[in-house]
């Protein structure tokens, strides 16, 4: 029922350019790129000292607790809403689990301090406070129509001051020792375990793309060619093994290794080394990221999702119940607070009331500066961790550099705003 | 000729619904047997696309009664709607900009894999069926809709409807977009569809298709009934006074 269109684009014509040959997002590539120039920038700056094995290092640890939350607020932003309360959220739900290990549990419970169940309860428990109060917030925003920059904004005020009363403004440690394993550097896989890790996520990516083809062909859609896809393989699994070498080339001090046999009653034999290997923390950032994805492209939560940020109205007519949707939306955001909050206390070893304080900005910075629209309907998962890891490390480098703190915020405040607007250019240009 | 002996596929009776205190649609009844096609005219504003929203679950009625198969029943949501077989292509057409015709076309029914993930290759491989048989020229697959002509998107839209084997069919308009030999293939869809049995509610504010295509013509202004005609009755110029003037010829059905 309409104009025919000898020359559309879409599957049927040859396609024109290399990178139209592999499909890959041009988007994806710009912030791969940016994140690159940044890295080598401040490596010149810094004599060499942004790209080695112990800063890479930090850098993806310190990138986890933010990286994160913002994969959730890809579904919030994209869903038209906002969460401004992610930092406050994350310190009542750390809070919570800092009480939870160190008072409630021991004293109401019985569970002795040190009994390998705590880390595992206190997760549970603080996850479930997360989820509850999200779902609060979606049900505000969902059910009472009130506008999520509102609950959020007021959200914001309340839970950072719930966390000031559940630990009566007082820091709380030392944590579990088992919980602190997610914090980062003090819980990492180790060098076989980051080896096989790697070799896996590769072989899985690999079969990935090729039941893609696969499936594909037995639709009768038109697939890459063959080199182009082996093309693609490569480039991947070659990152996930190099990123795998790299940590796998931080290897811990001298001192630390001496502490560790000694707790075990050894004495370390001469010329001992090993490296930290993946860190538990990071891991779990994968899993999440992959999980999130998981929902965003193969589920029908997560085609309701960019649906209802599409169009609402159509959405709603097409049977789906947006309200609950919201209510799911804001919840899976409060999940993901927990488990930030479980990784950001982690790192620090214990609970403080500043804690995630102006991580809101972050983690909207990250989901935006990662490519997810405002008005709505668009955003990727990859692309908010591949915001927070090139917020990170703007800022991590310039700490390196010496920048000073207040002009830290400046820049950073002024690549969001240009990075906004390089959005908007590409986004006329494809004609999106 | 249509048979209206039996109980009538759909009955819309006494329907009200207003708006702030406006009545947009004023106790309007209307009914719909199966293989029929009735026509609902009027001017802007007059209520159709209200009355039919009733009816798809769009809007709740204040009050009135919604007959399916001579049982009343409650339609609260589009949800609702659909259990009951009811489709409906919306003036606005009601698409999601940002996802592409395959997602558009099984949004809120989609084709899942034994683990429940949404089967992609699948509902493409459907839309590519249903839309060489609605419009053969379609080619923009992977595009979000956004990037469709009004018309394609209207086609998008057509085939929703379609695909899933509706029983009862309302047309808001449907070929507001669409140029002649589009408009065309949608008249010959309307004719191959009410053969199948179903019955469609058609909403259009060109009389003379109107003519050719419905058997029964149900004319609104102002949110009341002016009166159902069968249309082989009557001639253009009885209709157009009914929407204008708002008087229903003598011999009304
Ligand atoms: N959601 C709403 N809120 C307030 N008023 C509404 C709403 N929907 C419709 N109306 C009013 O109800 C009346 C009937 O509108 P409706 O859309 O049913 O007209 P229509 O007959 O479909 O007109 P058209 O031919 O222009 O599509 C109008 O006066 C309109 O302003
Ligand atoms: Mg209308």
């Amino acid at each position: 029922m309409s104009q025919a269109e000898p020359a559309a684009t879409g599957a049927d014509t040859p396609r024109r350019n290399l990178l139209a040959q592999l499909e890959i997002d041009t988007r994806l590539l710009g912030m791969i790129g940016a994140f690159i120039v940044v890295c080598l920038v401040f490596n010149v700056l810094t004599d060499g000292r942004f790209l080695t094995p112990r800063n890479i290092f930090n850098l993806t640890i310190q990138t986890v607790s933010v990286a994160i939350m913002a994969t959730g607020m890809v579904f919030v932003i994209v869903t038209r809403h906002i969460d401004l309360s992610v930092g406050a959220l994350l310190a009542t739900c750390s809070a919570f689990m800092a009480m939870t290990q160190t008072v409630y549990l021991p004293q109401f419970f019985g569970i002795e301090i040190g009994n390998p169940l705590i880390p595992w309860i206190t997760i549970a428990a603080g996850i479930g406070v997360g989820v509850l109060i999200g779902c609060f917030h979606g049900w505000l925003v969902g059910y009472l129509g009130i506008p999520a920059f509102i609950v959020t904004l007021g959200g914001l005020l309340v839970w950072r001051n719930v966390a000031w009363f559940l630990t009566n403004g007082q820091t709380i440690g030392p944590l579990d020792a088992g919980f602190l394993k997610l914090g980062g550097i003090n819980g990492t896989m180790g060098e076989t375990w980051s080896w096989v890790f790697g070799l896996v996520a590769a072989a899985f990516s690999l079969w990935a793309l090729f039941s893609a083809r696969r499936n594909k062909i037995s639709h009768d859609f038109p697939v890459k060619p063959m080199w182009a896809e082996v093309a693609l393989g490569a480039i991947v699994s070659g990152a996930i093994l190099g990123f795998v070498a790299i940590l796998n080339n931080y290897e811990k001090p001298a001192r630390v290794l001496a502490r560790e046999f000694e707790a075990r009653g050894l004495t370390m034999p001469e010329g001992y080394t090993e490296a930290y290997g993946i860190p538990f923390s990071v891991l779990l950032l994968i899993a999440v990221a992959v999980v999130m994805t998981v929902v965003a492209t193969r589920t029908r939560l997560g085609r309701y999702i960019f649906a209802a940020g599409g169009n609402p109205e159509a959405t709603e007519l097409s049977g789906v119940n947006i309200k609950n949707l919201t209510i799911k939306v804001f919840a899976i955001m409060g999940a993901l607070c927990a488990i930030s909050a479980v990784v950001a206390s982690a790192r620090l070893t214990f609970h403080t009331n500043d804690i995630g304080t102006l991580d809101e900005l972050r983690v909207i910075a990250a989901a935006v500066i990662g490519g997810t629209a405002l008005a709505g309907g668009i955003g990727t998962i990859y692309g908010a961790i591949l915001g927070a890891l090139i917020m990170q490390s703007l800022q991590s480098g310039m700490a390196m550099v010496g920048v000073d703190a207040p002009f830290q915020n400046i820049v950073v405040g002024t690549v969001l705003v240009v990075a906004v607007l390089i959005d908007i250019i590409y986004r006329k240009r494809i004609g999106d | 000729m249509v048979d209206r002996s039996g109980t009538p596929l759909v009955e819309l009776r006494d329907i009200s619904i207003s708006f702030g205190g406006i009545k947009a649609v004023d106790s309007v009844s209307v009914d719909l047997y199966p293989g029929e096609v009735v026509g609902l005219l009027g001017h802007n504003g007059a209520g159709k696309s209200t009355l039919i929203k009733c009816l798809s679950g769009a809007y709740q009625k204040d009050s009135g009664e919604v007959l399916i198969n001579g049982k009343p029943v409650e339609i609260n949501n589009p949800r609702d709607a659909r259990d009951h077989n009811i489709e409906t292509i919306y003036q606005t057409l009601a698409l999601a900009d940002n996802l592409d015709a395959a997602s558009n076309l099984f949004l809120g029914r989609e084709i899942v894999t034994p683990l429940g993930f949404v089967n992609d290759a699948k509902m493409e491989a459907e839309t590519r069926k249903i839309m060489g048989r609605l419009n053969p020229n379609f080619r923009k697959f992977e595009a979000p809709v956004s990037a469709l002509s009004g018309g394609q998107r209207q086609s998008v839209a057509i085939s929703r409807a379609v695909y899933f084997n509706a029983r009862i069919l309302i047309m808001d308009e449907p070929t507001a977009a669409l140029g002649v030999q589009e408009t065309k293939m949608v008249a010959d869809l309307i004719e191959e569809l009410r053969k199948d049995g179903i019955g469609i509610f058609l909403i259009d504010h060109d009389i003379h298709s109107v003519m050719q295509l419905c058997d029964r013509a149900s004319v609104m202004k102002n949110g009341q009934l002016v009166g159902t005609v069968n249309v082989d009755e009557v001639t253009e110029d009885d209709l157009l006074s009914m929407i204008i003037l708002g008087k229903a010829p003598e011999k009304a059905a």
